[in-house]
C-alpha cells in the first residue's frame, strides 16, 4: 500500500527517533529518574498512606511539577541535536514535508513521556488491593496528565529548534513550563490580584495548565481543557516549523 | 537540461557569500567546484539542493524550480552535505532506510534500494555496525549511498574525497566516473588533480562569482596548470 508521502516520512522519522531514544541510555535514564521522582513526591511528599484514600489524588497532583523538569529534559535534543550534528542539513535536503518531520520526532518524545506513565501502573494496582478507587475517574486523569504531557514536550521541541544547544534549550523549556504552570497557584493569584483585582488574577489563571489540570486530575473531563492543551500544542508545534522553515532563508 | 542555475545570490548579515552565479549541466557531465575556502561552493550547492533559499535568482532541476516546488525538485537529486553529517548510533542499514523511508518509499522498496545503493557504495560488510565505530572512509560511503538511494540524475557531492586515505580516495573516484556516465555530477573538492582526474568540466567560483568555467584541459593549456590557473584566477581570503 502507497502511503501519502508526508505521513511516510512522519512514520520514519518517528521510528528513528524513538529507535535513538532506546539504543541511547536516554530513555531508561529518563525513565528511571522519572518514576523515583513520582514515588518520592507521592509516597513522601504526598503522603498517599496517611490520606487514607483510595485514590490517586497524591500522585496526579505532584505531575504538572515534575514533568516541567523531567520533559523539557525529554524534548531538548529533538531539533538542537540535529543543529549541531549537522545532520539537519541531511534532513532538510530530503522531499519531505516540513510538518511531517516536526510531528514524527514530537510524537516520539510523547511516547517516551507514555510509556513513563504506563509505567507507574503499580500504583494504580496497589489502590486497587488496598480499596475500591473510582477507576474510570483515575483513567480519565492519566489520560489528562498524557495529553498536558503533550503540552510540556511540545513546549520542548519549539525551544529545540530554536537553538544549537540541548542545555540553553532544556533551561529555556523549563522557565517556560514553570511559568504557565505557576500562572495558578494562588501565591502568583494573590500577588496579580493585586495590581489586576480578583477578576483579572481570574483570567490569569484560565491560561494556566494548573488550572485546566486540577478538575482533570480529580477525573472530571473538561472539554475547555482539552481545548487547552490541545491548542497549546498546536501552537508550540506550529512555531517549531516555522522556526525549522526560517532556516531555509540562511 | 538537467540543471539550470541563473543569477543565484545568497548574503549572510554583510557578508556577499553568493553573487550571481550561473550555468547550466546537462547528463554525462562531471563538474568540480574550485575556490578557496569561502568562495561560495558549499552555499550554491546547498541552495542547488534545496537546503537555503536564494536571494535571487533560481536553480531549475528538469525545469522544476527548486524554490518554488522544492520537494519535487528535491525527489531528483542526491546530495552529499560537507563532511557527511550521520547520525553516529545507527548502522548503515537502519540509516539507510530511514532515508529510503523519509523519502516516501514503501519498506519493501525501501529494502531494495538501500540493498542496491550500498552495493553501488560497497559498504560491505560494515552494514550492520554502528555509524560512529566505522572509519572516515567508511562513513562517507555510507553519505554517498543516501545520496544515491532513490537514483537520482543530478548528484551533488560536496567534497566528497575530503580526508580520506589514497586508497580510499582512488575508490571513490572510480565510483564518480562510473556514477557520471549516465548522470549530471557537481563536487567541491580542493583537490586539483581529482578536477584532472574525474572532472569534464572545472568551475571556478572566487568571492561568490565564477571566473573560469572550461574543461581542465583548457585551464591547463591557458595557465600552464591546473595550480597556476586557481592561484591566478582566485584571491580567497589569503591574498585580499
Amino acid at each position: 500500500m502507497k502511503k501519502r508521502p508526508g505521513l511516510a516520512s512522519m512514520t520514519a522519522v518517528y521510528r528513528r527517533e524513538l529507535l535513538s531514544y532506546v539504543t541511547t541510555p536516554t530513555a531508561y535514564v529518563f525513565i528511571a529518574v522519572f518514576l523515583f521522582a513520582i514515588g518520592l513526591f507521592t509516597f513522601q511528599v504526598g503522603g498517599f498512606f496517611e490520606a487514607r484514600r483510595a485514590d490517586l489524588t497524591s500522585f496526579f497532583s505532584f505531575h504538572p511539577w515534575i514533568f516541567m523538569v523531567f520533559l523539557p529534559a525529554v524534548a531538548m535534543r529533538l531539533w538542537a541535536e540535529e543543529t549541531r550534528s549537522g545532520a539537519i542539513e541531511l534532513l532538510m535536503t530530503l522531499p519531505a514535508p516540513t510538518w511531517s518531520l516536526v510531528l514524527g520526532k514530537y510524537l516520539a518524545a510523547w511516547t517516551i513521556a507514555a510509556v513513563a506513565l504506563v509505567l507507574t501502573f503499580p500504583l494504580w494496582i496497589t489502590v486497587n488491593f488496598l480499596g475500591s478507587p473510582d477507576n474510570a475517574a483515575i483513567f480519565t486523569a492519566y489520560l489528562s496528565s498524557l495529553l498536558m504531557a503533550g503540552a510540556y514536550i511540545a513546549i520542548g521541541t519549539v525551544m529545540s529548534a530554536l537553538t544549537a544547544a540541548q542545555v540553553i534549550a532544556f533551561v529555556l523549556s523549563v522557565l517556560v513550563s514553570f511559568l504557565l504552570t505557576a500562572l495558578g497557584l494562588p501565591l502568583v493569584l494573590d500577588f496579580f490580584s493585586g495590581f489586576i483585582g480578583g477578576a483579572g488574577a481570574e483570567a490569569v489563571a484560565r491560561f494556566s495548565i494548573l488550572h485546566h489540570f486540577d478538575a482533570a486530575q480529580r477525573g472530571v473531563v473538561e472539554f475547555r481543557s482539552i481545548f487547552y492543551f490541545a491548542s497549546l500544542i498546536a501552537l508550540c508545534l506550529g512555531f517549531t516549523a516555522l522556526a525549522v522553515d526560517a532556516r531555509r532563508g540562511g | 537540461m538537467l540543471l539550470q542555475v541563473d543569477g543565484l545570490r545568497k548574503r549572510f548579515g554583510r557578508r556577499q557569500a553568493v553573487d550571481g552565479i550561473g550555468f547550466s549541466l546537462d547528463v554525462g557531465e562531471i563538474v568540480g567546484f574550485l575556490g578557496p575556502n569561502g568562495a561560495g561552493k558549499t552555499t550554491t550547492m546547498r541552495m542547488i539542493a534545496g537546503y537555503l533559499e536564494p536571494d535571487e535568482g533560481t536553480a531549475k532541476i528538469f525545469n522544476i524550480d527548486v524554490a518554488q516546488e522544492r520537494r519535487r525538485a528535491q525527489e531528483r537529486v542526491g546530495y552529499l552535505p560537507e563532511g557527511a553529517p550521520l547520525y553516529g548510533e545507527m548502522t548503515p542499514w537502519t540509516f539507510l532506510r530511514f532515508v529510503a523511508e523519509t523519502r516516501g518509499m514503501s519498506r519493501e522498496a525501501a529494502r531494495h534500494a538501500v540493498r542496491r545503493a550500498a552495493q553501488d557504495a560497497r559498504l560491505g560488510e560494515t552494514i550492520d555496525q554502528p555509524i560512529e565505530t566505522l572509519s572516515k572512509g567508511y562513513r562517507r560511503r555510507v553519505g554517498l549511498a543516501a545520496a544515491l538511494l532513490h537514483d537520482p540524475m543530478l548528484l551533488i557531492l560536496d567534497e566528497p574525497t575530503d580526508g580520506l586515505d589514497p586508497n580510499q580516495r582512488h575508490a571513490v573516484r572510480d565510483l564518480i566516473r562510473k556514477l557520471g556516465e549516465e548522470r549530471g555530477l557537481i563536487i567541491s573538492t580542493h583537490s586539483l588533480e581529482e578536477v584532472e582526474a574525474v572532472c569534464t568540466r572545472a568551475i571556478v567560483i572566487d568571492q561568490g562569482r565564477i571566473v573560469a568555467d572550461k574543461t581542465p584541459a583548457a585551464l591547463i593549456d591557458e595557465h600552464g596548470s591546473l595550480e597556476r590557473a586557481f592561484q591566478t584566477l582566485t584571491r580567497g581570503e589569503e591574498r585580499v
